[in-house]
């Protein structure tokens, strides 16, 4: 079987993106029903920045900035005690007490799903929110745990040897979605 | 009987008469029966060539620590014997601070005995100079020598007291021998490890400062002047105990004074990494305290080398710095340490290296040895000062193996030891044992 | 090579760039504890041995609240530490540890060099609580830290170390952090309990702590250290906080706004006034917070990764977590 060769294919370019965000902003407050009890938290680190983006759209919609914080998940990795050296670890705020909201999760990529099982175990210790839902960038397939998400930009069916890089203006300088195959197992 | 033996063809050095040529030795009853060329050969003698390799007295260690009676697990009498004719020594004098303390007759005829059983290398006693070297009561001088000490010594420990080092000169001028002192002054050292100094700060040690020892070098060369007795100053390590003793012998003060090789050799920076190899007392000093003991003993302020050879078990030294005790063994390394240092070194001539381990050891100790000329005992020593070897401290005949030299390249090494005509000690032939 | 290898021995062999790694590290763990549930799971299954030869129960508890916060398994030992003691020794106490396959040992042993004698010998991952008067480095780091916090940065700015340093390890420490980060470094107290050459390791030294006071930035004032001293390096305590002490009028003096420290325990009145332990200068409790802090991040840092499980955990698909 030839592998096809390495290159970068953009899948969402910066309007297409916008676009996605937009949408994926409106289904927030259809499951949400509303802002009430709406809390963003984005995973780091670019789950962070798209929660800030949706954040910014509802409130030109509704007029009420929710609140948004960030997670990272480092130190609930299911693989801490295999890698090595140690990853670095980012910046975890949490906006005020959790019960009784309804906190949305948003990540960049949802791959297998360990990311968000983490992140759901670190939430836990935090407090106990009334309904957590899952909103992600892109979909890419491939779980290795029984865990969905409610919200998807983009949809997307990969091959082994390609993986999905999100890019946005704040950390990357663009906004941008490319499928990279890196010519062997990823 | 052992039949004559006749070394053929050696450079024969023999400082005792300024000797250094090529010639031949005939060992008769024990004896030196003639140093020279053209010399007779007896009947049923046995003639060894020595071509190449060099003819001297036995090599004479003056400081030594046997750990018998007390400590036989880490060395005995017969095992440092065997250890010092390994390293080309036919006399040494082992230090009192055994256990019990060799403080009286009984206990100096028992070394002599031991000596005697184990027939290799001749064990000379040294007495304790106070009772169990409390450094309260002088212990029999009298007594001890006539049994068979050479001179008295609380090594090990200090003598803290000034009346006491007093008398125990003034007493020994009745018997003519040495009072050895290990120059430490109690207070200024206590709870020492190492040098004070640089590395001793960067490690977290507790130093012992040089002007610990120098102020009891020169409390002790003061005396000495004070009581016309004969002081002799043990493992001499600091620039400025070198400076007191050359004053001192200026003056006509009778003061001889003695160098470790490893205090010629190695400084404080060999602790770093805390390794309790390079633990002793005194402590390993700065590279100018070396420097300063190289040259004194090149001009004779330091009159001879002596190894403190001092045995532990592996499992003592095993432990934090702190922990560890003091001292290294010596005894089969030093010609080769001193030899590939001094003379390889350009410090010292191969003749004055000889004088100084041999000769002059013997002279300050008033021993019979530290020569060749006729009539006197066979105690001779063939040195191999070509031969590259590397220091493997689990091929020593010592029983301990606490070295700071494991591992290291000496050239230079007794190939046969004799002590009274009698083979004690020959190196394999093989290069590299 | 940032990694910091299996022990914390010391800060005087790691690079700026590892110390730096440590205190970046310690910043997300000051977080952890602020939450209602001060635990992560990072450490979860390791057991970790706080073998403590001398007695200490800030430095101990402090480790304490760091493993448990970690959800990492502890168990302390406190051993006797005399060499006199007949009793087991460091050796036969290293094999025993790996002996149960402990995965770390946090010891505080009173002889200079114990920790990296330990770590020689054992697999475990070996961190230096205090060993004699050599080092206490996490002590050190969390120094750097409050600092750090306090002043934004630790270059350039002038630290003195205040009292004992002959007899310390927090001293000790402190100089070697500091001077690699870029901070110039002082020290300031009796020629008694000064160590020979200390100027050699590039620090000033003030003989009177006026001179301290107009000088530095910081001060770093350490314990006199009463069980220490083993014979009268100081003629009596009050005369050494008469000339020594770090009082309130002598701060007033001080031409900039000073920052106090202190690794603590305190002794008031000695070298150091209450009011200037409890005033608007002092960091000394900032300290201890970071110190948690500190002692996670370098727990967590040194908790051993095996990469080739990693691998192998990959598999054909190209797994990892996302």
């Amino acid at each position: 079987m030839s592998r096809p060769p390495p290159g970068r294919t953009t899948i969402l370019d910066a309007r297409a993106l916008s676009r996605a965000l937009q949408r994926m902003a409106v289904e927030v407050l259809e499951l949400a029903h509303g802002t009430d009890d709406l809390v963003l938290i984005g995973i780091q680190r670019r789950g962070v920045e798209l929660a800030e983006r949706i954040a910014k759209l509802i409130e030109k919609e509704e007029g009420v900035l929710v609140p948004r914080g960030a997670l990272d998940i480092t130190l609930y990795r299911d693989d801490l005690q295999t890698v090595g050296p140690k990853p670095v670890i980012g910046e975890t705020r949490i906006p005020g007490e959790l019960s009784g909201k309804h906190v949305v999760i948003v990540d960049d990529v949802l791959y297998t799903g360990r990311t968000v099982r983490a992140a759901l175990d670190e939430l836990a210790d935090f407090g106990r929110p009334k309904r957590i839902s899952l909103c992600v960038l892109v979909d890419r397939g491939g779980r290795e745990l029984p865990i969905q998400p409610d919200i998807v930009g983009k949809q997307v069916k990969m091959n082994s040897g390609e993986r999905v890089d999100v890019l946005v203006e704040e950390l990357d300088g663009r906004d941008e979605v490319d499928v990279v195959r890196t010519g062997g197992s990823a | 009987m052992t039949p004559p033996l006749l070394l053929r063809g050696g450079r024969v050095i023999d400082p005792s008469r300024g000797l250094d040529q090529t010639a031949d030795v005939l060992i008769q009853d024990g004896k030196i029966a003639g140093v020279g060329t053209g010399l007779g050969e007896p009947d049923g003698v046995e003639v060894r060539d020595v071509r190449g390799r060099v003819v001297a007295p036995g090599l004479v260690d003056v400081h030594v620590h046997l750990r018998e009676p007390g400590n036989e697990d880490v060395e005995t009498i017969a095992s440092g014997a065997r250890a010092a004719a390994a390293g080309g020594f036919t006399a040494v004098c082992a230090m009192p601070n055994t256990d019990p303390v060799t403080d009286n007759q009984a206990a100096v005829g028992f070394i002599v005995r031991q000596s005697v059983r184990a027939g290799l290398t001749r064990v000379y006693p040294i007495g304790a100079i106070s009772v169990g070297q409390k450094g309260e009561q002088l212990s029999e001088f009298g007594e001890m020598v006539g049994a068979g000490a050479v001179a008295v010594s609380d090594d090990g420990r200090p003598v803290a007291s000034g009346h006491l080092m007093r008398t125990a000169l003034e007493y020994a001028r009745t018997f003519e021998i040495p009072v050895a002192d290990h120059c430490e002054e109690p207070t200024l050292a206590a709870g020492g490890v190492m040098h004070e100094g640089l590395v001793a700060t960067r490690l977290g040690l507790k130093g012992i400062p040089a002007a610990a020892e120098e102020i009891m070098v020169g409390r002790d060369i003061l005396l000495a002047q004070l009581t016309g007795g004969h002081v002799h100053l043990c493992h001499v390590s600091t620039r400025g105990s070198v400076d007191l003793i050359r004053r001192g012998k200026a003056q006509g003060v009778r003061v001889t004074a003695e160098v470790t090789p490893h205090h010629l050799t190695l400084t404080d920076r060999a602790c770093e990494g805390y390794d309790t190899h390079a633990k002793m007392n005194p402590p390993l000093r700065e590279a100018a305290d070396v420097a300063a003991l190289r040259a004194a003993l090149a001009e004779g302020v330091i009159d001879c080398i002596a190894s403190d050879h001092a045995p532990h078990a592996y499992d003592a030294k095993e432990a934090a710095f702190d922990d560890a005790p003091f001292g290294i063994v010596g005894l089969e390394t030093a010609f080769g340490v001193a030899h590939s240092e001094l003379v390889l070194g350009g410090v010292l001539s191969l003749p004055d290296l000889v004088r100084r381990m041999s000769t002059a050891p013997a002279a300050a100790f008033r021993l019979a040895g530290g020569t060749l000329k006729p009539g006197a005992p066979a105690d001779v020593v063939i040195l191999d000062v070509t031969a590259q070897w590397t220091v493997d401290p689990t091929a020593f005949c010592s029983k301990s193996r606490n070295t700071p030299f494991a591992g290291r390249m000496l050239t230079g090494r007794a190939a046969l030891t004799l002590v009274g005509g009698r083979m004690v000690h020959e190196a394999e032939a093989r290069a590299g044992r | 090579m940032t990694a910091l290898g299996k022990d914390l021995i010391g800060l005087e062999h790691l690079s700026a760039d590892q110390i730096r790694l440590i205190l970046d590290t310690a910043e997300p763990f000051k977080e952890v504890s602020e939450r209602p549930i001060k635990k992560v799971p990072a450490l979860r299954g390791k057991t970790i041995v706080n073998l403590f030869f001398e007695s200490s129960t800030r430095t101990r508890i402090s480790f304490e609240f760091a493993e448990k916060r970690l959800s990492a398994d502890t168990v302390n030992v406190a051993a006797s530490g005399s060499s006199v003691q007949k009793g087991e020794t460091l050796v036969d106490t290293a094999r025993n540890l790996e002996a149960m396959r402990i995965d770390m040992v946090v010891m505080r042993h009173p002889s200079s060099g114990a920790a990296g004698f330990l770590g020689d010998r054992i697999r475990s991952n070996v961190i230096n609580a205090g060993d004699g008067k050599h080092e206490h480095p996490t002590q050190g780091l969390l120094d750097l830290l409050t600092i750090r916090d306090k002043h934004g940065k630790i270059e350039g700015l002038k630290v003195c170390l205040v009292g004992d340093i002959l007899h310390s390890r927090v001293a000790r420490s402190n100089i070697w952090g500091l001077s690699k980060l870029g901070a110039e470094v002082g020290v300031c107290g009796p020629d008694t309990l000064m160590p020979r050459g200390i100027e050699e390791l590039g620090v000033c030294r003030f003989r009177r702590i006026e001179e301290a006071i107009e000088w530095a930035d910081v001060l770093n004032v350490l314990r006199l250290q009463l069980e220490r001293m083993e014979g009268g390096f100081i003629p009596s305590l009050r005369e050494y906080y008469r000339v020594f002490g770090v009082t309130a009028e002598r701060l007033a003096q001080a031409p900039r706004e000073l920052t106090v420290m202190h690794p603590g325990p305190m002794n008031r009145g000695v070298e150091i006034d209450s009011r200037v332990a409890d005033g608007k200068h002092s960091v000394i409790l900032d300290q201890v917070t970071n110190g948690v802090a500190v002692r996670m991040a370098v727990l967590y840092l040194l908790a051993g990764g095996r990469p080739e499980l990693a691998e192998a955990a990959k598999g054909p698909a190209g797994g990892g977590p996302e």
